[in-house]
């Protein structure tokens, strides 16, 4: 991929440039004079906290190049609008109108480079009616419809994968990715760059399979009421839920009706280890979803495969799933799933190196496996300013003009 | 439709139901790809057939989980036991830019579309394999939906409190995260096409590309040793940051405070001056320390009043706040509407239906809303104007049996 791309997100759009860098395009990672304020996300390494120790801006600044660049001063702009007439994007997530006020807004890039494609991440969009509140990753997995998936009805309900993870600035990452790809093949089309506008929020919306919930509201006025929800497709319905066994948890997902053979497979098996009680006579497949499936059934079905569980391993419960052909998967962690025979007979994890923490960490690798152009993490993530000779070099800006930058705060 | 769009000329034919690959056709032809469902009327995509239906009234058009993953593309249905009808198939692939096949590992090689063949025939196609697990490797063929591949990724473990259950989720997350990185790839793969005039061969699942949404957890592990400690809402950086119960059955918001002024600014919005002074939570390590007691004054306020009405205070105030919707408040909420994300649309069989763009929105390229089409809606077009058969020949294959 031959693309250059600048980039000037924090957190909120880390991931976009990320996915560009690890297919081989030219990233460059533009920070403040001194350093990103998101450089001070945890965890860190070995638990220091220090803004080259972020083992978060280590995870989604892989294979950028670095820069730091005061935007705020003339020169910097002036810098800035250099490196705009080589590169192809420039993706941020400042605040709506603030480059503009730097003078650095589409439109003024758009004169210095016509071809140039502008990627906006911004928790309500350029132009939305929010887009003035205050916002942060938390607020909008709940007002997206992310919150109200996890937990139990009226009693509680999470964030997805916690609050250090970040999910909806990743999805808002991930999909300005896709934007940004749909507007640079777009340039053989349309003959010029765009703007691009990225709300998280919608990104989150998507994410967390929203329009579902929007419309069994609008068709059905049906509520999800989250844990252990009966899922209905038709006649046939499905209720997952995480149970206990021998050394762990699993999580599992039951049939009736259209799909229950799945279930008869299950209740074969807990019936050979004498434990299927009243469940083996229940014909799963013939079951209505629509109208045989009580509460109180379902609490009694759940409980008795649950007493099942409880006898085996998660090993055991994975292995009979797979080959009875059931629905069971194990409830991992992150240990688990480095010693997942799947993951490691797909060579997934890879080492990198970090040569001044003299170590190399465990990285998750291609996201896909492909025969041509992989994305693989090419180098670790930039230090401060680590590449300012290279790149500043090649914009022709001499060594002793570099030193004075530095001093007047410009890089 | 518009005179151009970016995808305009990208000719792509999907295989595949549920959600991962049917999302990706969507996108490419919401930006003006030409995309091709191939369908069945004996084995619809499942999705056609699930809930929810417009007055609960069931019928394989109906469906408001096709609806929305679908709109954009054309409809053949053909009856793939039937030998013509494979050979339609492999036409319409033959003449494709993009393949995208979201069915089992294995299947569509019985057709002969596994990517060793169709690449003989055609060695720049660009094909997509989207899966669980992956094409290869030992549990490449096990029974799996996105919902449960949540748990086997890790998500569910890092979601909740650590110290109890793991938490079921309603979303199949993963679902939503391999179709973004299908689409970067699918696209860097025709700009390598277009450069070199080679295709490429992408095997994305969803057990590879979840974790790279889980990466700062695994690095944790990995640099630090740590094992998951979900703590619910909470955070490092921010305290109070949780969500908090309010007035009414499940009516929530969420209120994050990240410095010691935005706390002062929650203490007088509600009204709680004595919290301001209290030594228990006048610092960021003080409120973390007291953060049960914290949570549960908070709760105290917001209980008595609604979602709204708390979001406007707080905002007002100069503190992060929102309201927890479920499905009735995104449906009404203005602002998915005033944006044009959400519209509602015309369609012949569910009546007014509510339609979604992508999150994004390109400045040259504006689309418009269009709707899912009927099953095997666009054969007849597809027969006789894409593949360029005469009406003699599509009337008689209709009555072989090998459209249904």
């Amino acid at each position: 991929m031959h693309y250059r791309i600048l980039d000037l997100t924090d957190e909120k759009g880390f991931l976009c440039g990320k996915m560009f860098g690890d297919l081989g395009a030219d990233v460059i990672k533009i920070e403040q004079a001194g350093g990103d304020r998101s450089r001070l996300i945890g965890p860190f390494y070995h638990d220091i906290p220090d803004p080259e120790k972020s083992l978060y801006w280590f995870a989604y600044n892989t294979s950028k190049r670095g820069i730091t660049l005061n935007l705020e001063c003339h020169e910097g702009q002036d810098i800035f609008r250099k490196l705009v007439k080589t590169a192809d994007c420039v993706i941020e997530s400042f605040d709506p109108g603030y480059l503009d006020q730097l003078g650095l807004g589409y439109a003024a890039l758009n004169e210095v480079n016509p071809q140039i494609i502008v990627t906006s991440i911004t928790p309500f969009g350029q132009k939305g009616i929010n887009k003035n509140n205050k916002a942060c990753d938390l607020t909008i997995q709940g007002m997206s419809g992310m919150l109200s998936c996890n937990g139990q009805y009226d009693i509680s309900c999470f964030l997805m994968a916690g609050a250090e993870t970040r999910q909806a600035y990743l999805q808002a990452g991930a999909q300005a990715a896709v934007a940004t790809s749909i507007a640079l093949w777009g340039r053989h089309t349309l003959k010029q760059g765009q703007h691009i506008d990225v709300p998280i929020a919608e990104s989150m919306f998507w994410g967390a399979w929203a329009p579902r919930p929007v419309l069994c509201y609008e068709f059905e006025k049906t509520i999800f009421k989250r844990r252990g929800e009966l899922v209905t497709y038709g006649r046939s319905v499905d209720f997952r839920d995480s149970f206990k066994c021998k050394d762990g948890y699993v999580f599992s997902e039951v049939y009736v009706g259209g799909q229950g053979h799945y279930t008869t497979r299950l209740v074969e098996w807990m019936d050979n280890e004498g434990m299927s009680e009243d469940l083996k006579d229940m014909d799963w497949p013939g079951i209505d979803g629509r109208e045989d499936v009580s509460r109180e059934k379902l609490d009694h079905w759940e409980a008795v495969i649950g007493k099942f569980f409880l006898t085996h391993t998660r090993e055991e419960l994975t292995r009979a799933a797979v080959e009875r052909g059931f629905f069971l998967f194990p409830v991992n962690n992150p240990h688990d799933l480095l010693q997942n025979n799947q993951l490691l007979s797909r060579n997934y994890f890879v080492n990198v190196s970090h040569p001044e923490l003299h170590d190399s960490l465990i990285y998750p690798g291609s996201p896909y496996k492909s025969t041509v152009n992989q994305p693989q993490i090419r180098f670790r993530a930039p230090l401060i300013g680590e590449h300012n000779k290279e790149i500043y070099g090649e914009l022709g800006i001499t060594e002793q003009n570099l030193v004075m930058l530095k001093q007047t705060g410009v890089i | 439709m518009q005179s151009e769009q970016c995808l305009e000329g990208i000719k792509v034919v999907e295989l595949s139901a549920y959600i991962m690959t049917p999302l990706l056709g969507k996108i490419l032809g919401e930006y003006g790809a030409e995309v091709i469902k191939v369908e069945s009327k004996t084995h619809p995509d499942v999705f056609r057939v699930s809930s929810p239906f417009p007055d609960g009234k069931p019928g394989v058009n109906r469906s408001g989980l096709f609806s929305h993953l679908n709109s954009y593309k054309y409809s053949i249905s053909l009856n793939l036991t039937q030998p013509k009808a494979v050979g339609i198939l492999n036409r319409l692939v033959h003449r494709a830019d993009i393949f995208l096949d979201g069915f089992s590992p294995g299947i569509v090689a019985k057709w002969g579309l596994a990517y060793e063949d169709l690449s003989k025939v055609r060695p720049d196609i660009i094909m997509v394999s989207g899966s669980m697990q992956g094409q290869t490797g030992p549990l490449s063929k096990q029974r799996g939906m996105g919902s449960l591949m949540q748990a086997m990724v890790g998500f569910i473990r890092a979601t909740g409190q650590a110290d109890q259950a793991p938490q079921t989720s309603l979303t199949p997350y993963p679902d939503f995260i391999s179709p973004w990185y299908a689409l970067v790839g699918v696209l860097s793969a025709l700009e390598h096409r277009r450069e070199t005039g080679q295709g490429t061969y992408l095997d994305i699942s969803q057990i590879e590309t979840g974790p790279q949404f889980l990466s700062s957890m695994i690095l944790d592990f990995t640099a630090n040793g740590r094992p998951v400690s979900s703590t619910g809402n909470r955070a490092t950086f921010a305290s109070p940051h949780n969500a908090y119960h309010c007035k009414g059955e499940d009516r929530w918001c969420t209120i994050a405070v990240f410095n010691d002024d935005e706390w002062l600014s929650l203490c007088s919005a509600m009204e709680k001056l004595d919290l301001a002074n209290d030594p228990r939570f006048s610092t960021f390590l003080a409120r973390k320390q007291n953060e049960d007691q914290l949570d549960q004054l908070i709760g105290e306020w917001t209980i008595a009043r609604s979602p709204q009405e708390i979001k406007i205070t707080l905002q007002k105030a100069g503190v992060t706040a929102d309201v927890m919707f479920n499905g009735d408040g995104l449906s009404q909420e203005p602002y998915f509407r005033e944006s044009g994300f959400c519209e509602t649309i015309d369609h012949p069989e569910m009546g007014r239906i509510t339609s979604f763009r992508s999150s994004f929105m390109l400045s040259e390229n504006p689309v418009k809303m269009q709707r899912s089409p009927l099953l095997g809606e666009d054969t007849e077009y597809v027969a006789t104007e894409i593949l360029g058969m005469t009406d003699e020949e599509f009337i008689n294959l209709l009555n072989e049996g090998v459209f249904e």
